[in-house]
């Protein structure tokens, strides 16, 4: 029952792929897909402890530190992007997002 | 040993169970409050790989903002959720094609992982023991020397997304009248009144 590096990998493999499906699963509300993104993170996270933890480096801590700011950024800029363009245009449906032609 | 087994499945089963209500949940209030789950039970697996600092930090950062952030949104945009979750089924397909895959990547890169001999001589920063210094003081012995500029860095992401979130969301209506206190207070006698001599039997033109 000794829970080894492998164990955390494990958990952030789930929790990174759940993400991925996240995103493919709610196409059309961008607030899920901000959450999903969210969880992706988490998961970088976790693997980046469990390797620091485990090969006894605290440099992976560091790391992670810096993953989380740049999270905390970007859900910031995200909801502020969403929130100007609900005052726009009065829906965040994704496929509403054609404005650019892209 | 055992207990701390058992707090790794409690902790890894209820971050994955809670991960998977995130993104299935009907309601997004729901998925905002299974994120918040995910995230301190993260943070109960942080505490149990001996990352404290990490661990509060992500409760702190994670259920304290960026969650809370989550919610203000959501509650604020009159948004019809039921409409936007139209179309489930179209995804779902190509959904697991792409996790499918990606998930038996991730399996095969777990179990074939080797950490050869040589890593543990380049290791850069070793954590010291527990019993000299905890978890945080080691943190900051790395993050305030070596890695200064990276703290900085962070830093500074953090103040151009503050001043950009606030850009995009300020916004003030046209039509409303504001109080300008600057021009209150330069106002002078001379200005305001005029004394005028009124002959009596006349009016004033």
């Amino acid at each position: 029952m000794i829970i080894g590096l492998g164990h955390y990998l494990s958990v952030g493999a789930i929790l990174f792929t759940l993400g991925i499906f996240g995103i493919f699963l709610n196409r059309k509300n961008i607030i899920i897909i901000l959450m999903s993104i969210e969880l992706i993170l988490l998961a970088v996270n976790i693997n980046l402890v469990a390797f620091s933890a485990f090969l006894g480096d605290i440099v992976g801590q560091v790391y992670a530190l810096i993953v989380l700011t740049v999270a905390a950024a970007e859900a910031a800029i995200g909801l502020a992007i969403l929130v100007a363009y609900y005052r726009n245009r009065g829906s965040i449906a994704v496929e509403d997002v054609n404005l650019m032609k892209g | 040993m055992i207990l701390q087994a058992i707090f790794f499945y409690l902790f890894a089963g209820m971050c994955v169970a809670s991960a998977i209500m995130v993104i299935a949940a009907r309601n997004p209030v729901h998925s905002v409050l299974f994120l918040i789950l995910a995230f301190v039970n993260a943070a109960g697996l942080f505490v149990l790989v001996g990352a404290e600092f990490l661990a509060m930090i992500l409760i702190v950062v994670y259920v304290g903002a960026v969650a809370v952030l989550f919610l203000f949104v959501v509650m604020m945009l009159d948004v019809d959720f039921a409409e936007l979750r139209t179309g489930l089924l179209n995804y779902l397909p190509a959904g697991f094609v792409v996790g499918g895959i990606l998930l038996a990547e991730l399996v095969f890169v777990v179990v074939a992982k080797v950490i050869q001999p040589g890593v543990a001589k380049v290791i850069t920063a070793p954590i010291p023991p527990a019993s000299a210094v905890n978890n945080t003081e080691a943190l900051g012995l790395v993050l305030y020397t070596r890695y200064v500029y990276y703290f900085e860095a962070a830093g500074l992401i953090l103040l151009v997304a503050m001043v950009g979130a606030i850009v995009l969301t300020l916004y003030h209506k046209p039509q409303v009248r504001r109080q300008v206190i600057a021009e209150q207070v330069a106002r002078r006698r001379t200005s305001a009144i005029d004394i005028v001599k009124v002959k009596s039997g006349q009016g004033l033109s």
